[in-house]
């Protein structure tokens, strides 16, 4: 459905992307992951039609965006990043003007049904400029989808919500893909893994891993990462964690606190839980730390090129370094 | 032409849930009526002739803040994305931006359109004169606007566009005032190029091809332009 070949786009003297290669199937839910300023808006904005790529080719829908970008954008549903909504109009109107420079025939019937799919047919006659975060955020999922796209590009689709709202999207986002193909962008690493089918990550303009959720779970869990906390440190707490199976490295840190690395696959939970009571150094704290997206980066960054996650693609990019 | 017709209306309904329709409608009004008045009641004859003489003027300032909203907003907000992401043309945004504006223009024009009923009640005006006149404002209204909407493109800061504008405005209106020192052929074709010269023939009822063509083809150079550097956005 969409094939993306060495894309690369150059803002002045600076490379946004660098050579991009990847392909979404139809029906599939692609993410792109990666921090800020990382290319994800550049690539969806070269394939929403907003922007010709430097150089490379992408392909909608056996369209090329450049070429024949009237034909990519009929079938595009785009949301940007910074949701742009004319704040005067009402809801309905909006959807309705929307769908009619999309060519939309049945605009009635579109703009209803759009509405329901994102739950905002109560608030149809409000004005766009007195909702909240959350529901400018649907009307902008509505916008994407009122002339009803084989695509749905969609850039940060959560950002700025609430727990609740961030559910409810989510949600959303997965129904709307058992029909269509979708791209979605976040920087949150467990919202692209209970989103979407496969996940590429992207940093610095190029792509860093790609797979599906599981291959990526894998690979970054191989080794847990504790934070243990002791009433009574010392020298003697760390050499007796270290000596504990499957332990393979203790750093000290403030207030008495350990960060302890163990070995993928084990869990050292209970084996350090009872280290630290038959030492009578009095456990206070003992959990496993979450990775965020930066320990990801600097990990994958650090690694070998020959992983299973990794593609042919990303290998000569990595070696190319 | 579809996308055009929605992208105006779509325009022609945010002028008026904003100020800025009411509050330029009336202060034009308020002008050409106070001038209305005291051109009246000194001539003491029944011609718009001198009145719309004076409104050219006022246009200068006026077009620019009616068009300044036009493209600077959309590109201020953001909404711009939406507009080159469906499937329209570029041109089909700047065509259906100044045609709003047109609209509006025309409708403040029609509410002027009780100067002449005055005239005639009370009077005998040569209504050649005054269509032709009517007809000449709303040509040097739309050139003036395309020109106001060619300045909104340039940034996403109404005000700005706003100042460029005017400054566009009464440098093309004025272009041939140094003619008469410039010597042949220099000082022709800045009179040529001068929104003004172009422009007072419509009021002694006089038709003249050239004049009509003048203008058309300004509106059309200013749109081009202005949908040239909306495409040079995508570059950037």
């Amino acid at each position: 459905m969409i094939e993306v070949e060495n894309l690369t786009k150059y803002y002045g003297d600076l490379a946004a992307i660098r050579d991009l290669n990847f392909r979404v199937e139809r029906g599939e839910i692609l993410g792109f992951l990666g921090p800020n300023g990382a290319g994800k808006t550049t690539t969806m904005r070269i394939l929403s039609g907003y922007m010709p790529p430097s150089a490379g080719t992408a392909r909608v829908a056996d369209f090329d965006v450049f070429d024949d970008s009237l034909e990519v954008r009929r079938r595009i549903g785009y949301m940007p990043e910074t949701v742009p909504l004319y704040p005067e109009m009402s809801v309905r109107s909006y959807l309705a003007f929307m769908a009619r420079i999309r060519g939309v025939t049945n605009r009635k019937g579109q703009v209803d049904a759009a509405m329901e799919a994102c739950h905002i047919t109560d608030k149809a006659d409000t004005i766009i400029g007195k909702l909240s975060k959350g529901y400018r955020q649907r009307v902008g999922l509505a916008q994407a989808l009122v002339h009803d796209p084989e695509v749905l590009i969609l850039d940060e689709p959560t950002i700025g919500l609430d727990p609740k709202q961030i559910i409810e999207v989510r949600e959303l986002i997965k129904e709307l893909g058992h029909e269509r193909t979708i791209i979605l962008s976040t920087h949150i690493l467990s919202e692209a893994q209970q989103t979407c089918d496969r996940v590429l990550i992207i940093n610095e303009g190029e792509i860093v891993a790609e797979g599906t959720s599981q291959q990526l779970t894998d690979r970054l869990t191989r080794g847990t990462l504790l934070h243990v906390q002791v009433a009574q440190p010392g020298p003697e707490v760390i050499a007796a964690l270290s000596r504990v199976p499957g332990v393979t490295g203790v750093e000290p840190e403030d207030g008495g606190s350990y960060g302890v690395t163990c070995a993928q696959g084990q869990d050292c939970r209970t084996a350090i839980a009872a280290t630290v009571v038959n030492g009578g150094w009095g456990l206070l704290e003992l959990r496993a730390i979450e990775m965020s997206l930066e320990d990801i980066f600097l990990k994958l960054t650090a690694e070998d090129t020959a992983t299973p996650v990794l593609d042919e693609q990303t290998e000569q990019t990595v070696e190319g370094r | 032409m579809r996308n055009t017709l929605a992208i105006a209306g779509r325009e022609l309904h945010a002028y008026f849930v904003s100020p800025i329709a009411y509050v330029v409608t009336a202060a034009f009004l308020l002008l050409s009526g106070y001038l209305f008045a005291a051109i009246l009641l000194i001539s003491r004859e029944a011609t718009l002739r001198y009145l719309f003489g004076n409104l050219t003027t006022i246009l200068l300032f006026v077009a620019p803040l009616l068009t300044m909203r036009l493209l600077a907003e959309e590109q201020r907000s953001g909404t711009i994305e939406l507009l080159l992401t469906s499937p329209v043309q570029d041109w089909e945004v700047v065509l259906g931006k100044w045609l709003a504006s047109l609209g509006l223009f025309a409708g403040i024009l029609l509410l002027t359109g009780y100067y002449p009923l005055i005239l005639w009640r009370y009077g005998n005006p040569d209504w050649g004169p005054v269509l032709t006149g009517y007809g000449g404002l709303l040509l040097l209204g739309g050139t003036l606007l395309a020109l106001g909407t060619l300045t909104s493109a340039l940034t996403r800061n109404q005000i700005v566009a706003a100042v460029l504008g005017v400054g566009l405005t009464v440098l093309a209106w004025l272009i041939d005032a140094l003619s008469q020192f410039a010597g042949p052929p220099v000082s022709g074709v800045l009179t040529y190029l001068s929104l003004s010269s172009h422009f007072f023939d419509f009021l002694r009822g006089i038709v003249d091809t050239k004049d009509v063509l003048y203008y058309l083809s300004v509106i059309v150079a200013a749109l081009f332009l202005a949908t040239r550097v909306l495409e040079t956005r995508r570059w950037r």
